[in-house]
């Protein structure tokens, strides 16, 4: 039987809705709970807007988005490069781009990747759930874009734009790894603000506040230890300590940190999405082709790209450019789909817990409750490593050669498994700094904390940050890099960097 | 549950803003670059745009990162032949450097963040460079001049555009033609009826008859419309591109030894900028390079710019070449002749003399606008002096000055670009 939804290779708007309608039938078959889809459909033009905004609809204005932008124009025109085919926002509802040069299968594809593969993410992985609201971002992102616009007029572009460089540099070190923000909708947000901007300087004037008379007992007073645990959150730590900061410029450091907060999740879990996503529509489509709802000329053109999407070149390849999260994540998820339903004996010894199981509760749990490292840790199996022909190399500064450690051997699985998670760790992937001390009482100088892990140096960066994080402390920054318990390198600003 | 939405019509230069605050950002680049590109263009090449590249360690953003060292763990695909335990040549880069996977992440080695502008950014930048007012920037950036000019009646248009005049002629002449048959008609009715009236036995059937077809006739000459959208006339105007003459520019220098390259980059300056503005006002441009030291020689913009000569100065040679130039070529009365000099003062001091006698006898009368710029920090010497009496009487056609740096051509065209001199031009 032969119900074809259509045969021409143009879209239409009908035709989208048409396809979004049966698209949405069996991804509720499969149990995946979305957002509502807001789906947009733009040229090209815009897709480098998108692109050059951090996907975001909206944002605040700031150069560095300027030269994201030539440098995408750039690379499209010598056609360098295509763009994406899809753009989708963790919002309520969700908004996903389609361009309007892809093929009616390519929309399609568009369709059940972002709209029900991405979105179902969003929705249900618990990162997503602990650190974003998906429906106050683009509230917030309008109040932050209003924001700096009036701070501009009042305070001049090039003070907004010196407070939103360094904040920028910082962003990845503003993010909360353990508290629960409050999602607060636009309109508190406006009022709190206001609130803040009072409250703040009085706040300040305490911290700084030198003690009116002394006990004669010099062994009383006891040097005040701030912060009294070291933070990690170096721009939340500035926002709300900072003496010399005004209040429209803690804001600016605010609205950043939001923002880098939102992207967090985002950071932590590209292999799962995409290959959330990535499974999704090569499921529901193939779902479709079954029912007879497509035609063969629309699933070849769908195998194509999709068969593209995840390719994984080998690392001597030319085309090589890391791991690809798309043929990464796909490939998991099919396997646990395997594992589920059509397990081995190595499958039953390395996963008892769910081999054997239903596949679609399996699927759904992995999704829910990990992040790529845990996800891989938890779920890669021997066969993938066996199929990926993955292989971990040992690389020690102070060798001369690299050392293969393991490969996709019995011996060898645990070790490439764990050293892969590892990489998409990201307390491995970025240094851990975090600020020990502020000299209250003294010269009010701030003090980093760099704990080497590994031996891995900073980059040639580094002073320029902290060239920016003086800028934002109004004092003395201390970088201090320590190996075990032994201070290995003191970096200073304004200063001179000293090698121990 | 989902909404699909045509975005396509919502403007599509969201990122303009964020593009114009980053050229802000790098405008000492993009200033240098386009100088740059000024010196290596030619004169009649300024209407484009240009590749602008900045080192990319200016635009790098910085961050708390790695960097190469250390001890790591990589996974890699695609094994072929490695075993556990096997080592591994590291490519040869004094001792660090990143192994094959990371380094090639970071974009292979390219230092330059390049991008274009536009042929309107890179005029403004010109512009900027040579410290044009803003009247002027605009009148000089505009592709093309049009006038609108009245070009007879059409039968489409817009209302403001109406024609009353012609519209009720046409209505009256259409109303005459469609009537004109039926009036005949009527005039015979009537004449019938009174004959019958008139008649000894009047028949009162045909009476009747006569009458109706009388009041027939009158009710359908009464639904001719007084106005149909036939008889609508409205103005036309088109629009005519303003060049409507031919130009030829002078463009003199002093090539003797003491004209640097530097000099010489700022007279190039000074030449474009009198170019761009009779672009704007001539359909046809040509332009003769004369360079002189002693003796004076028609050469090629290339030649003109960027060779070397040495020797003694005498610039009347230049202006008689001119001269003779403008007699076997240019006739005055067809050609708009502008001239632009540029020397570094230096002239042998008899010579100042003949200068100044050859300009207003010969040259003057001919040329439109003659610019003279002393590019030297140092005293004026005899020309100077020569070529100040001749401001003093011919001031309208004749602009001089002394000048450091681009910023200061353009009070030399001050006059030229001046709204009324503007107006005449055109």
């Amino acid at each position: 039987m032969r119900d074809y939804i259509s045969t021409d290779s143009d879209w239409t708007f009908e035709l989208l809705e048409t396809y979004d309608r049966e698209i949405g039938r069996v991804a509720k078959l499969y149990g995946l709970d979305t957002y509502p889809n807001q789906i947009e459909v733009i040229s090209a033009e815009q897709m480098m807007d998108a692109y050059s905004s951090v996907g975001m609809p909206i944002g605040y204005n700031h150069w560095s988005y300027g030269k994201q932008f030539l440098a995408t124009q750039k690379s499209y025109q010598r056609g360098q490069m295509g763009l994406a085919y899809e753009i989708v926002i963790n919002s309520n509802p969700c908004i996903a781009y389609l361009m309007e040069e892809n093929t009616m299968p390519m929309q399609a594809l568009v369709i059940a990747h972002a709209c029900y593969g991405h979105n179902s993410f969003f929705k249900n992985n618990y990162l997503f759930r602990t650190w974003t609201d998906a429906s106050s971002i683009i509230d917030y992102l309008v109040f932050a874009k209003n924001y700096v616009r009036k701070c501009e007029s009042r305070y001049g572009q090039d003070e907004v734009e010196r407070v939103l460089d360094a904040c920028h540099t910082l962003q990845n070190y503003g993010v909360d790894r353990y508290r629960r923000p409050k999602p607060i909708s636009a309109a508190e947000e406006r009022l709190r603000q206001q609130e803040r901007e009072s409250i703040r300087q009085q706040q300040l004037n305490d911290l700084w506040r030198t003690l009116p008379t002394r006990k004669k007992d010099a062994k009383q007073v006891k040097r005040r230890q701030f912060p009294s645990e070291p933070q990690e959150n170096l721009l939340y730590f500035i926002e709300k300590n900072a003496p010399l900061l005004e209040p429209w410029q803690r804001e600016i450091i605010r609205i950043v940190r939001k923002i880098s907060q939102y992207f967090y999740p985002q950071r932590q879990t590209q292999v799962m999405n995409e290959g959330w996503a990535t499974f999704w529509h090569y499921t529901l489509l193939n779902h479709l082709y079954d029912e007879g709802k497509l035609t063969d000329g629309f699933m070849m053109e769908f195998l194509t790209s999709h068969t593209n999407v995840v390719h994984q070149p080998s690392f001597d390849s030319p085309y090589f450019s890391g791991i690809n999260p798309y043929a990464l994540g796909f490939n998991m998820f099919r396997d646990i789909k395997r594992i589920c339903e059509e397990p081995t004996d190595e499958d039953r010894e390395w996963f008892p817990d769910f081999a054997g199981k239903d596949w679609l509760e399996t699927l759904h749990f992995a999704m829910r409750d990990f992040k790529d490292e845990s996800f891989i840790q938890q779920f890669l199996s021997p066969r993938l490593i066996r199929e990926f022909h993955l292989f971990s190399i040992y690389d020690d500064e102070s060798e001369d050669h690299y050392k293969v450690d393991a490969i996709h051997n019995q011996a060898g699985y645990r070790k490439v498994r764990e050293n892969l998670a590892r990489m998409y760790d990201l307390s491995v992937r970025e240094p851990d700094i975090q600020i020990t001390r502020v000299d209250v009482e003294g010269d009010r100088s701030m003090t980093l904390r760099h704990t080497q892990s590994d031996g891995k140096p900073l980059s040639t960066d580094t002073f320029e940050v902290l060239k920016h994080l003086h800028y934002l402390w109004g004092f003395d920054v201390h970088l201090e890099t320590w190996n075990q318990d032994q201070m290995v390198k003191r970096m200073s600003c304004p200063s001179i960097s000293v090698e121990l | 549950m989902s909404y699909i939405i045509d975005r396509r019509l919502n403007g599509k230069n969201k990122s303009m803003v964020n593009r114009q605050r980053f050229l802000r950002r790098y405008r000492a680049h993009i200033k240098d670059a386009v100088s740059d590109a000024v010196n290596r263009r030619s004169i009649t090449d300024m209407d484009r745009g240009e590749q602008i590249s900045i080192p990319t360690r200016n635009t790098h953003e910085p961050h708390l990162t790695h960097g190469p060292g250390g001890r790591q763990h990589r996974v890699y695909p695609g094994n072929k032949e490695f075993q556990a335990g096997d080592e591994l040549e590291k490519p040869k880069q004094g001792g660090q450097g990143g192994g094959s996977g990371q380094a090639s992440n970071q974009g292979d080695g390219e230092d330059e963040f390049s991008f274009y502008i536009t042929r309107d950014e890179f005029l403004n930048y010109l512009f900027d460079d040579l410290a044009l007012p803003n009247m002027v920037k605009k009148t000089l950036a505009q592709s093309k001049n049009f006038k609108t000019r009245r070009a007879g009646f059409v039968s489409e248009g817009t209302p403001n555009n109406l024609s009353i005049v012609r519209t009720m002629r046409n209505a009256h002449a259409r109303r005459i033609g469609m009537g004109a048959g039926k009036r005949k008609k009527l005039k015979e009715l009537r004449a019938l009826l009174e004959q019958e009236q008139q008649a000894a036995v009047p028949d009162q059937l045909k009476i009747n008859e006569y009458m109706a077809a009388i009041e027939d006739l009158e009710r359908r000459l009464k639904t001719l419309p007084f106005i149909d959208d036939l008889d609508l006339r409205f103005r036309n105007q088109i629009k005519v591109p303003t060049p409507t003459s031919k130009a030829v520019m002078f463009c003199l220098m002093d090539v003797s030894g003491s004209m640097t390259q530097d000099i010489k980059d700022i007279a190039k300056r000074f030449y474009i900028l009198l170019y761009l503005f009779l672009e704007k006002n001539y359909e046809q441009i040509e332009i003769v390079f004369i360079r002189h030291h002693t003796s004076a020689k028609e050469v090629t913009e290339e030649e003109f710019f960027y060779s070397r000569e040495t020797g003694g100065t005498i610039v009347s040679s230049a202006l008689k070449l001119m001269h003779q130039i403008v007699e076997e070529r240019y006739n005055p009365d067809e050609w708009n002749i502008y001239a632009a000099q540029a020397s570094d003062g230096d002239n042998w001091d008899d010579d100042s003399p003949v200068c100044s006698q050859i300009l207003t006898e010969q040259l003057l009368p001919f040329v439109q606008y003659f610019a003279y710029i002393e590019i030297t920090p140092n005293h004026h010497q005899a020309l100077w002096e020569a070529y100040t009496a001749i401001t003093a009487s011919h001031n309208r056609k004749f602009a001089m000055a002394q000048i450091r740096g681009p910023g200061d051509i353009y009070p030399v065209f001050r006059e030229l670009f001046a709204k009324d001199r503007y107006q005449e031009a055109v």
